[in-house]
C-alpha cells in the first residue's frame, strides 16, 4: 500500500541506507570493541519449565567477532540500499537489518553471561497477547470508519469484569465471557455515541478511557478492596498441545501457553481471512472507505459500523481478560498501564491489517520482554529507556519516516444519509 | 422499462426543490434532462434512486406504482445510477466494485474472486465497455472509472440508467466513446436518463429533452426540431443573450511574465509542463481546456498556492517565483479560487471577517497584532453595499449565506482592493445567470482599470465572450495565447489536442 | 470533428456547470431565490430571540443538564457500591422504599461531603484553588490547539516536561537570589513544556503526522524518561532508591499566599495567563489566524495564512502552558519531582477544555469546577469513605454528556438547533 513517488523513493532509499550505515557504525564501534575474548551464551532451553522434551545445546558465540560480522553485513546491505535501493522491499530489508542490529546488541549486552532466549521469546508472545487483540479491535473499528482510541478503556473494563466474574463463579471461562461482554459494552458505548449521536470520535474515545479508568478504580476501592474474595479469579493454566508441544524450541515457544495466547493467534487468523476474503469483510471495508458508495448499492452503513465496533470491543475484551485471568491473577487499578495505546500504535504500525498488527505487537512485546531480560542481566542499560522504543517507533511510522500510512478513507467521519 | 413520474414534489426547509414534476421515460429511449444549476435535477434523480423520499407524487414502473425506501429498492426495480461523483471504492479492484452488494461467494461468505472476474469480463465484452477486472480503481483514468460505474449498474441488471453530468470530466474522445456505449445500450432496450447542461450534447445524443426550471418541468422538446436558442430560453425562463460590453483598450506593460514553469502533481508527474505566458495591463487572457489538463495547477502556481518545480514567474519585472501566497497577494495579485466554498470563505466566520480575510493582519484592519474591529466593520459595510451582497448583517456567518451570495463575498474582497493581476478560475461556476452577467461586467471593469486579467474556464462561451487573447491548455502544455477573434471551432480543436496549424488552418 | 461542447455562435449564456453533487442537493440555487424574496426568519431575528435560541438549543443548558445527568449516574454508582444499599436491594421487591431511601441517603451524604469539602471554608476554598491552578492551565493547553482544529492529548507529557525542567533548574542551580531564581525556574518550565509541544507541532506541519497519536506517544516517552532521570545520581535524592528528586532550593519556591494554606502565587500567574490568552485568541491577529486555520485550513491558506506556522505555534503555546502547570506543581506544591507527579493533569485538561467548550472563560470556569470536585472528593473520601475515584467518574460522565449534545437533547427532549457532528475526528492522517 505504499504510494511513494519516484523522487520520493530516491530520498527514501538514501535515508534508509544512511540509517543502516549508522546502525552498522554503532554495532561496530560500540558492540565489537573492548570485548575481546569474551563470549555470550544463548540458552535455548526452558530453564523454568519441565524439560520433558529434548533439550538443545546452548549456543556460545564470541562477542567481538560476531558483532563485527553483523556490523559488516548491515553496512554492506545498507550501502547497496543507499546506492541502488531495494525498491518495494526496502521496508522488509530495513526490518531485517534492525533485527540483526538487535542481535548484535544482545550479543554485546549479555557478554560473559547467559541470555535466556526462550524465556525472552516466550515473554514476547505473552506480552503480545493484549497488544495484538487490542490492535485487532482497532482494525475492526477503523476499517469500518470509526476511530477507536478507547482500547485502553476496553482493556480495563474487561480486566475488571473478568476478575470479578471468575472470582464469583470460580470459572475462568465465565470470567472470559464476562470480559468479552464488558469490552463489547464499551464498544457499544463508542458506537452509539459516535454513530448515533455523531459525537467527535476522538473525544468519545478519550472520555471512555477516563470513564473506564474511573469506574474500575472506584469499584476497586469500594468493592474489591473490602471483599478480597471478589478479586481472586481462577486463572487459565498452560495447556500443552499434544505432540507439537514437545518439539524443541518451537514447542515451548508456541504450543505451551494458556488459552489466551491461542485465542489471540486464532483471532488474528480469523479476522485476517474475514476482512480480506469474505463478503462480510468486503462490505465492512467498503463502509470504511466510501460509505456513500456502499449505501448506494444497498449496504446498511450504520448497522455495519455498529457490528464492527461492538465486535471490536469484544475482541479487545479478550485482551483485557488476559491481564486478570492470565498475567496477574487479580485486578489492580489502571493495570493495563497504557498498553491500550501501544495496541493503537501496533494497529498503525501494522497498517490496519490483522497480520501486520500481530507483527507490530510482537515487536513491541519483544521490547517489553527484553527490558525484563536486561534487568535480569543487569547490564547497566536503563530498561526504562528501552520501554520508550514502541512509542518512538510509532512516531516514526505516523510521521511517514518509515513509509506512508494510508488509513481507511472515511475513518472518523460520521455518515449522514442526506 | 417505461418509467413514469407523477406529481413528484420535494421540499427542503424553505425551498421547493421539485414542484409537481411529471416525466415519462419510454423503453429504449435516451431522455435528456436539461436545467440550470439548482433547477432540481439532482433532487429528482435522487428521489428516483431512493436516496430521497418524495413528499408528494408517485413513481410508476411499467405502469405499476413503486415505492423506494432506499437505493436497494431502486436497484431491485432495475434502476441504475452513475453519479457525477463516482460511487466507487478507490482501493478496491474493478471486479470488487462491480460486485459490491451482490458478491459472488462460495459458501461461508468466502468471496469467489474468479467467478466475479469472469462475470465482469463477460459484461465488459457484452456491452463493449472494456475494463480490466483486476485493476485497482484509483489507478484508472476517469473515463474508465465511469465505465466501471456503468458496468456496476448493468451487473445489477439495470434496465434504466441515470447518467448525472457524465461528460463533465471527460475528454472529447472519451465523450465520443461514452455516446457510442449509450447508443448500444439503447439498442439493447435499456432506457437512459442523460443529465447535462451542455446543449450540444443533448442535441447529439438524446431522443427527447425535458427542461427543468425552478423545480418544475417547463417543457419537453424534440431535439431534432428545437434550436439551441429555444432550449436555452426555456432553461433560463427568459430570452437570453450574452453581450459583454467590452470596448477595445490599449494594452500596457507586461504585468505577468511566466517562463517555462513546470508544476508536479501528487504523483510527481508534470501537470504543467514548461508553460510560457505574458499578460499585459488592460487585457484579459482566457485559458480554455478540458478539465484536468493542468489549468488548476497552473493557476495555483501563479497565485503562490503551490510551488513550481522549474521556470520563473515575474510580476512587473520582479522575480516572484519563490514568493509565498501571502507575499503575492500583498504584491497586488487577486485570486478567485475554483472551489469557493472550500478555499474562498471560512463558513463559521462572519461576512465582515471573510471580507477582510486575506488582509487580516494588514493596516487598516490590524495594528501591531491587534485587530481593529471598527475599520473592519466600516469596509465590510461598504463592500456589502457596493457588491449587493444579500445578508441580514455583516455579522452573519458567511456559511449561512446562499451559494451565490457567498461567491459575491469572495469576488467583492478581491475586486475591492487595488490589483495589478487578477486570476479568476471558473469565475461563474455554480452561479445563476443574473450573477454571471454581473461578475463578467466586474471582470471587464477590472481590465478597464488597467489590471492584467487571467481567466481559466472550461466554458467555451465564457472564454470567447471575455477574452482579448485566448489560450488552450492540453496535457499540461499551453497553446497560444492567440489574439481574438479565434473561432469556436478552432478553440474546440485545440482543446482536443490539435496543433495550432491544424486548428487555425481547418477553420480559417 | 466538431467542437465537443458549447452551443453554436448564437448568443447563449454559458450555462453554469451543474456542480451540485449528490451530497449537496440543489437547494443552494433555490435557497438563493428564496432569500431574494424574503430574508429567512432566523437570520433576521433580534438579539433577544437569538439569545433565547442559543440558550435553549445549545451550550449553557446542555452543559448544566449534562452536569445533572452525570450526578445522577454517579449517585447510582455510589448507591450500588454501598454495602447497606446492596443489602436492602436483596429484598427490593418486598420493600422497595428501603432500598431507595438507603440509596438516597448514601449518595446525598457523599455529595454533601463533596460540596462541603470544596467550598465549606477557607481551607476548603484554598484546596479548590490549589487544585484549579494546574487544571486551568492544562485546560487552556487543550483549548488553544482546539482553536486550530487540533486535539492535544499531550498535556500530560508537556506537564511532565515542564515540571522536570523547572524542578531541575530549581534544585541544580544554586546561589541565585529569589527574584532571579524563581522566574528562571518558571521560565525553564514554560520552555520545557513548549519544546515538548513543539515536537508534535513540527511533526504535523512537516509530515502530517496526526497530533493525537504523536502526543499520546510523547506522553509515555516523558513518563519513562522521567523514571530514568529519577534513577540517575544527578536527579535522585541522596540515600533514596525510589523515584524522588532532590528538593528545590528555597529561592525557587513559589510562595504561599496565606500562611497555613496551600494556595500559592501560581494563582496570580494563572489569572495573568488567562487574560493574556483571552486577548490573544479574541483580539489579536494571531488568534484570528489560528481560528481560521482551524475552521477552514484551505481557505486560510488561500488567504495567505500559514497553516504550518499556526500548527507549530498552537501546539508550542499549548505546551508552554502545560509546562507552566508542571512547573507550578513542582515549584509551588511538591518542591521535588516524583515519579508520576503529573497525576493525570494533562488528561484532566482535556475534560476541562471540553466542558469549557474551548473558550477561555469557559475553560477557566470548568477548571475551577473540576478543582472543586477534586478538593471536595478528597474530603468526601475522608468523611464518608466514598472513593475519590468517583470524581474521575463524574468528570468523564459530564464530558460524555457534553460531547454528545444530541444525547442530552434526546434525554431531555430539547429540540435540536442544527446538526451536531464530530468535527475533530478526521482520522490519523499521514
Amino acid at each position: 500500500m505504499t504510494t511513494a513517488t519516484p523522487p520520493d523513493l530516491d530520498r527514501r532509499n538514501r535515508r534508509f541506507g544512511i540509517f543502516a550505515l549508522v546502525l552498522a557504525a554503532i554495532a561496530g564501534a560500540v558492540f565489537a570493541t573492548g570485548t575481546a575474548g569474551v563470549a555470550t551464551t544463548f540458552q535455548l532451553n526452558d530453564v523454568f519449565g519441565e524439560p520433558a522434551y529434548a533439550t538443545l545445546p546452548a549456543v556460545v558465540v564470541p562477542v567481538a567477532p560476531t558483532a563485527l560480522f553483523l556490523a559488516l553485513v548491515i553496512a554492506g546491505v545498507g550501502l547497496y540500499q543507499a546506492v541502488r535501493g531495494f525498491g518495494d522491499r526496502a521496508t522488509i530489508v530495513i526490518s531485517v537489518l534492525l533485527g540483526l542490529f538487535v542481535l548484535a546488541f544482545l550479543v554485546w549486552a549479555a557478554r560473559g553471561q547467559q541470555l535466556q532466549v526462550l524465556a525472552l521469546l516466550r515473554g514476547t508472545m505473552r506480552a503480545a497477547v493484549p497488544l495484538a487483540l487490542g490492535a485487532l479491535s482497532g482494525v475492526l473499528c477503523e476499517r469500518a470508519g470509526v476511530i477507536n482510541i478507547a482500547i485502553e478503556g476496553q482493556f480495563l473494563a474487561a480486566a475488571f469484569t473478568a476478575a470479578l466474574v471468575s472470582s464469583a463463579t470460580g470459572s475462568p471461562w465465565l470470567g472470559l465471557v464476562g470480559g468479552i461482554l464488558a469490552g463489547g459494552l464499551v464498544g457499544a458505548l463508542l458506537a452509539v455515541l459516535s454513530i448515533r449521536y455523531r459525537a467527535d470520535q476522538i473525544v468519545v474515545g478519550v472520555v471512555l478511557i477516563v470513564l473506564a479508568t474511573g469506574v474500575t478504580s472506584f469499584l476497586t476501592s469500594q468493592l474489591l478492596v473490602p471483599n478480597p474474595g471478589l478479586n481472586a479469579p481462577d486463572r487459565f493454566g498452560a495447556v500443552t498441545v499434544p505432540v507439537l508441544g514437545d518439539i524443541p524450541l518451537i514447542g515451548p515457544l508456541l504450543f505451551r501457553h494458556s488459552v489466551t495466547v491461542y485465542l489471540m493467534l486464532l483471532a488474528v487468523v480469523v479476522v485476517q481471512i474475514a476482512l480480506f476474503r469474505t463478503r462480510w469483510g468486503l462490505r465492512l471495508r467498503a463502509v470504511g472507505e466510501h460509505p456513500k458508495a456502499a449505501d448506494t448499492v444497498g449496504i446498511r452503513v450504520l448497522a455495519t459500523r455498529y457490528r464492527a465496533v461492538i465486535l471490536g470491543g469484544m475482541v479487545a475484551g479478550i485482551g483485557g481478560a488476559y491481564f486478570t485471568l492470565d498475567a496477574a491473577g487479580q485486578f489492580s487499578r489502571e493495570m493495563s498501564g497504557g498498553r491500550g495505546f501501544i495496541a493503537l500504535a501496533a494497529m498503525l504500525v501494522g497498517r490496519y491489517s490483522p497480520a501486520g498488527a500481530l507483527g507490530a505487537a510482537l515487536i513491541f512485546g519483544f521490547a517489553d520482554a527484553l527490558s525484563t531480560s536486561l534487568q535480569i542481566l543487569n547490564v547497566g542499560i536503563p530498561s526504562t529507556l528501552l520501554l520508550t522504543a514502541p512509542y518512538v517507533v510509532t512516531i516514526l511510522v505516523v510521521a511517514g519516516l518509515v513509509g506512508r500510512l494510508r488509513m481507511p478513507a472515511a475513518d472518523g467521519q460520521p455518515y449522514v444519509k442526506e | 422499462m417505461k418509467l413514469e413520474l407523477r406529481g413528484i414534489t420535494k421540499r427542503f426547509p424553505g425551498v421547493v426543490a421539485n414542484d409537481a414534476v411529471d416525466l415519462v421515460i419510454e423503453e429504449g429511449e435516451i431522455h435528456g434532462l436539461l436545467g440550470e444549476n439548482g433547477a432540481g435535477k439532482s433532487t429528482l434523480m435522487n428521489i428516483l434512486y431512493g436516496l430521497y423520499t418524495a413528499d408528494e407524487g408517485e413513481v410508476l414502473i411499467d405502469g405499476e406504482p413503486v415505492t423506494f425506501a432506499g437505493p436497494g429498492d431502486a436497484i431491485d426495480a432495475g434502476i441504475g445510477m452513475v453519479h457525477q461523483h463516482f460511487m466507487l471504492v478507490p482501493v478496491f479492484t474493478v471486479a470488487e466494485n462491480i460486485t459490491l452488494g451482490v458478491e459472488h461467494t462460495k459458501g461461508l461468505g468466502l468471496l469467489d474472486r474468479r467467478s466475479a472476474e469472469a462475470e465482469v469480463h463477460r459484461l465488459s465484452e457484452e456491452f463493449g465497455l472494456p475494463v480490466d477486472p483486476h485493476a485497482v480503481v484509483e489507478d484508472l483514468p476517469v473515463g474508465v472509472q465511469q465505465r466501471v460505474e456503468i458496468l456496476k449498474a448493468l451487473h445489477r441488471e439495470a434496465r434504466l440508467l441515470i447518467l448525472d453530468e457524465p461528460t463533465a470530466v471527460l475528454t472529447p474522445q472519451e465523450t465520443e466513446d461514452l455516446f457510442r456505449a449509450m447508443r448500444s445500450l439503447k439498442e439493447s432496450g435499456r432506457s437512459i436518463v442523460f443529465i447535462s447542461h451542455k446543449l450540444k450534447e443533448h442535441k447529439a445524443i438524446v431522443d427527447r429533452i425535458s427542461v427543468l426550471r425552478r423545480g418544475r418541468i417547463v417543457g419537453t422538446a424534440d431535439p431534432a426540431t428545437t434550436s439551441e436558442q429555444e432550449l436555452a430560453n426555456l432553461m433560463v425562463g427568459r430570452p437570453v443573450g450574452l453581450t459583454v460590453d467590452k470596448a477595445d483598450r490599449e494594452t500596457g506593460e507586461a504585468v505577468l511574465a511566466v517562463r517555462g514553469i513546470t508544476v508536479l502533481d501528487a504523483r510527481g508527474k508534470p501537470a504543467v509542463d514548461g508553460v510560457d505566458l505574458d499578460v499585459h495591463r488592460g487585457e484579459i487572457v482566457a485559458i480554455a481546456g478540458v478539465e484536468g489538463n493542468g489549468q488548476t495547477e497552473l493557476v495555483r502556481a501563479i497565485t503562490g498556492l503551490d510551488p513550481v518545480a522549474g521556470g520563473t514567474i515575474e510580476l512587473l519585472g520582479r522575480d516572484v517565483t519563490a514568493f509565498g501566497r501571502k507575499e503575492l497577494l500583498r504584491a497586488g495579485v487577486g485570486h478567485i479560487p475554483e472551489d469557493r466554498n472550500r478555499e474562498g470563505i471560512v463558513g463559521d466566520f462572519t461576512v465582515a471577517e471573510n471580507l477582510v480575510l486575506p488582509m487580516w493582519d494588514a493596516a487598516p484592519f490590524a495594528e501591531r497584532g491587534r485587530r481593529r474591529f471598527g475599520a473592519i466593520a466600516e469596509v465590510a459595510e461598504r463592500e456589502v453595499d457596493d457588491f449587493d451582497i444579500r445578508t441580514p448583517s455583516i455579522h452573519t456567518t458567511a456559511g449561512s449565506l446562499s451559494g451565490g451570495n457567498a461567491q459575491k463575498v469572495v469576488v467583492a474582497r478581491e475586486f475591492a482592493r487595488p490589483l495589478d493581476l487578477l486570476v479568476a478560475a471558473q469565475p461563474t461556476r455554480g452561479v445563476d445567470v443574473g450573477s454571471i452577467e454581473y461578475i463578467h461586467r466586474r471582470i471587464v471593469d477590472k481590465r478597464n482599470e488597467g489590471a492584467a486579467v487571467v481567466i481559466v474556464s472550461s466554458e467555451l462561451d465564457e472564454v470567447l465572450a471575455l477574452a482579448d487573447r485566448v489560450a488552450v491548455m492540453f496535457h499540461g502544455r499551453l497553446v497560444g495565447p492567440f489574439p481574438m477573434p479565434v473561432s469556436r471551432e478552432a478553440v474546440g480543436l485545440l482543446m482536443a489536442g490539435a496543433t495550432p496549424d491544424e486548428a487555425m488552418g481547418a477553420t480559417r | 470533428m466538431t467542437t465537443p461542447e458549447g452551443p453554436d455562435e448564437r448568443q447563449v449564456p454559458p450555462p453554469s456547470p451543474d456542480a451540485a453533487s449528490a451530497d449537496e442537493p440543489e437547494v443552494r440555487g433555490a435557497e438563493e431565490r428564496d432569500r431574494e424574496h424574503a430574508a429567512p426568519v432566523h437570520a433576521a431575528a433580534g438579539p433577544m430571540e437569538r439569545f433565547v435560541a442559543a440558550v435553549t438549543g445549545t451550550s449553557v443548558v446542555v452543559t448544566i443538564l449534562a452536569f445533572v445527568s452525570a450526578m445522577v449516574v454517579g449517585a447510582l454508582f455510589i448507591a450500588l457500591s454501598e454495602e447497606a444499599v446492596r443489602e436492602s436491594m436483596g429484598y427490593f421487591l418486598a420493600r422497595p422504599g428501603d432500598a431507595l431511601s438507603a440509596a438516597w441517603s448514601v449518595s446525598a451524604e457523599a455529595y454533601g461531603a463533596l460540596f462541603r469539602g470544596a467550598v465549606g471554608g477557607a481551607y476548603q476554598l484554598s484546596e479548590t484553588g490549589t487544585a484549579a491552578i494546574p487544571l486551568i492551565l492544562t485546560g487552556l493547553a487543550v483549548a488553544i490547539p482546539l482553536r486550530a482544529g487540533m486535539f492535544n492529548i499531550g498535556g500530560e507529557g508537556q506537564v511532565i516536561a515542564g515540571g522536570v525542567v523547572a524542578g531541575f533548574v530549581g534544585f541544580a542551580v544554586t546561589g541565585l537570589p529569589f527574584l532571579v531564581h524563581l522566574p528562571l525556574a518558571i521560565l525553564a518550565g514554560i520552555l520545557g513544556g513548549a519544546a515538548y509541544g513543539f515536537l508534535p507541532g513540527i511533526l504535523k506541519a512537516r509530515t502530517g503526522a496526526h497530533e493525537v497519536i504523536t502526543t499520546i506517544m510523547l506522553n509515555n516517552i516523558a513518563i519513562y524518561v522521567t523514571d530514568y532521570l529519577l534513577s540517575t545520581d544527578r536527579f535522585r535524592l541522596e540515600g533514596r532508591s525510589d523515584p524522588i528528586s532532590k528538593t528545590v532550593e528555597a529561592s525557587a519556591v513559589l510562595p504561599r499566599i496565606f500562611a497555613g494554606l496551600r494556595l500559592h502565587w501560581g494563582l496570580l500567574l494563572v489569572v495573568v495567563v488567562a487574560v493574556a490568552i483571552w486577548w490573544l485568541l479574541e483580539r489579536s491577529t494571531f488568534g484570528f489566524e489560528l481560528t481560521a486555520v482551524g475552521k477552514n485550513p484551505d481557505a486560510a491558506r488561500a488567504a495567505g495564512m500559514s497553516t504550518g506556522r499556526m500548527i507549530v505555534l498552537g501546539l508550542t503555546l499549548a505546551g508552554a502552558l502545560a509546562g507552566l502547570a508542571g512547573g507550578a506543581q513542582i515549584l509551588g506544591l511538591q518542591q521535588r519531582i516524583t515519579g508520576g507527579f503529573s497525576g493525570g493533569l494533562g488528561f484532566d485538561g482535556i475534560t476541562v477544555a471540553l466542558l469549557g467548550r474551548g473558550s477561555v472563560g469557559g475553560t477557566v470556569a470548568a477548571g475551577v469546577l473540576f478543582g472543586a470536585l477534586k478538593a471536595g472528593g478528597r474530603s468526601m473520601q475522608g468523611a464518608t469513605g466514598t472513593s475519590l475515584d468517583l470524581v474521575v467518574v463524574l468528570q468523564a460522565l459530564i464530558i460524555l454528556f457534553v460531547a454528545a449534545p444530541a444525547l442530552v437533547r434526546a434525554i431531555f427532549r430539547i429540540r435540536a438547533q442544527g446538526p451536531a457532528t464530530g468535527e475533530l475526528a478526521k482520522g490519523w492522517g499521514a
